[in-house]
């Protein structure tokens, strides 16, 4: 599903941010990925969504391998994918239906398909009846749960989730990750990057654990 | 979505006509989207469109206004009548022969015999030298022969040429034409033509730059947006649709304003217009913007914000990329 072959991420200023990385991600699976701040998660998930390019190595997601990926093609690949931030990154002047329909919109689906898809993802997340709201009236949870709608409407083969219980408190934390689990259970990979070691631990997966951009651990 | 199977070719499953129809709405959705877009932001807008405007009434204004001295030059030009002085020793029967002879050339619309007495006593009622004339004993005055080149024979070369013609004829002593005048009036046209055709590129630029740069600052404006479209997997095209939509719009609404600005012009400028039309006897007839030159500027306004905003854009999208 996603595989990290020797892959290296040299930034010109900051030196080697990941070094000689190898994992394998199968389909289904969902695996954390810890470490202290700037030990490279951000660079690891930046690659897979082609946000930045590996230095050296491969990496193959979706039998695709990303190096022969070119610029034109990358929203093709990033529609494969459901990205979850910190921050949500939800457009705020936008009402919560239209941010969850922007994949969808992007993709070309027709307005019925949209709607109706929409509304099951919002149901999903359990915010059915919000869709005319602004992100701002949402709480914290809310919001995040709003941009996981939005990360997993247009099916995604994989959900990359870059600190997705950051701002939340441990309550929702869990169920945030819960919410995650089932998403695993029908087929999703998904790879959460996160350093909350107790969260971790209680969960129960997969964690790699990195250390100024080496793998430390790549099994359970 | 509760326990959905999730299926990858959901996609590829869907058929042609849903796909085309979805694209079309999206098409839709970006034409008036952006239009609402625009007119959240109304002052920007209107100042935006108002310079638009404002140059490319001067484009076309500039080119109306030459549209309507070419028609008071070619109505000049018509009464432009070239004289065949006869040579002394032609006399009325065989000047009225040449004249006939002369009737007979198709390049021609009008041609009049003046005969030596005709001409005399012309000469008496106008001149004021009547009984100064009498005291002459015989008629000094040639024959003359008034011709009115048609209308086909505007152009500079055909008149000289008409003329070299008559110039042959051995009964023919001189011809007469101001033909400087209407040389330095056509190239002063010409002159006129040009600048208007430098203006207009100029201005055309104007247009293109000014909606460039909104273009810009919109895009600027929309960075957060944009960086989260290009996230979930937006192509170039989809990001730029709208913009290029909201370059068309700038370019329409101030083609439309500009229209109304000359409009506007030619109306201020109508009762002196029609005071020169009626001192040559209403020659011409002041010419506003056609319906079809009014289609063709609003094409011309909606293309230049459309690859105002296409310049831009190429550029600029390629720099704004998620972090």
């Amino acid at each position: 599903m996603l595989k990290f072959d020797h892959v290296s991420k040299r930034y010109p200023d900051a030196g080697d941010a990941l070094l000689d990385v190898s994992f394998h991600l199968q389909q289904g699976e969902m695996a954390f990925l810890t470490g202290h701040s700037g030990a490279g998660k951000s660079t690891l998930l930046k690659l897979i969504a082609m946000m930045e390019r590996c230095s050296r190595g491969h990496i193959v997601f979706d039998g695709q391998n990303l190096n022969k990926v070119s610029n034109k093609q990358i929203p093709y690949i990033r529609r494969k994918l459901g990205l979850i931030f910190q921050d949500n990154k939800l457009l705020q002047d936008r009402t919560i239906f239209d941010n969850v329909a922007l994949p969808l919109m992007v993709s070309g689906f027709g307005h019925h398909e949209i709607a109706r898809k929409v509304r099951a993802a919002l149901d999903k997340v359990g915010l059915l009846g919000k869709e005319k709201k602004y992100p701002t009236a949402l709480s914290g949870g809310e919001q995040q749960r709003v941009g996981i709608a939005r990360a997993v409407i247009n099916k995604p083969q994989l959900i990359l989730a870059d600190e997705p219980t950051g701002n939340l408190d441990p309550e929702l934390s869990v169920e945030v990750m819960r919410l995650f689990e089932q998403f695993q259970t029908v087929g999703v990979s998904v790879l959460v990057a996160s350093h909350d070691v107790g969260l971790l631990t209680q969960m129960g997966h997969r964690v790699l654990k990195l250390e100024h951009g080496v793998l430390k651990t790549a099994s359970p | 979505m509760k326990n959905t199977v999730y299926s990858h070719n959901s996609r590829q499953s869907r058929s042609f006509t849903d796909k085309s129809q979805a694209y079309l709405y999206l098409h839709a959705h970006s034409l008036f989207s952006s239009l609402g877009r625009l007119f959240r932001n109304p002052f920007t807008m209107s100042m935006t469109i108002v310079v638009m405007a404002i140059a490319i009434s001067l484009a076309s204004g500039f080119y109306l206004l030459i549209a309507n001295v070419q028609q008071l030059t070619r109505s000049i030009e018509s009464s432009n009548q070239i004289s065949l002085f006869l040579k002394s020793s032609v006399g009325d029967r065989a000047g009225e022969q040449l004249a006939d002879e002369i009737r007979k050339n198709p390049r021609l619309q009008q041609v009049v015999f003046i005969s030596k007495a005709q001409a005399l006593k012309e000469f008496k009622t106008y001149s004021g030298f009547g009984e100064a004339l009498d005291v002459l004993e015989s008629n000094p005055l040639p024959v003359v022969i008034q011709i009115l080149p048609s209308h086909s024979l505007d152009d500079m070369q055909g008149i000289e040429s008409l003329l070299a013609e008559f110039n042959q004829l051995p009964q023919v002593d001189f011809t007469q034409m101001d033909m400087q005048w209407v040389e330095r009036l056509q190239s002063m046209m010409e002159i006129m033509q040009r600048g208007a055709a430098l203006l207009s590129t100029l201005l055309g630029f104007a247009v293109l730059f000014i909606t460039g740069n909104s273009i810009r600052l919109e895009l600027q404006n929309r960075c957060d947006e944009v960086q989260i479209a290009k996230l979930v997997g937006a192509t170039h095209a989809f990001i730029q649709r709208p913009f290029l939509y909201a370059g068309f719009w700038l370019g329409f609404l101030s083609g439309i304003l500009a229209c109304l600005l000359v409009a506007l012009m030619m109306s201020v400028l109508q009762q002196p217009i029609e005071r020169l039309s009626f001192l040559y006897d209403g020659a011409f007839h002041i010419l506003y913007l056609s319906f079809t030159e009014t289609m063709v500027l609003l094409a011309i306004t909606s293309s230049l914000g459309i690859l105002g905003a296409w310049g831009v854009l190429h550029y600029q999208l390629k720099q704004i990329n998620p972090e």
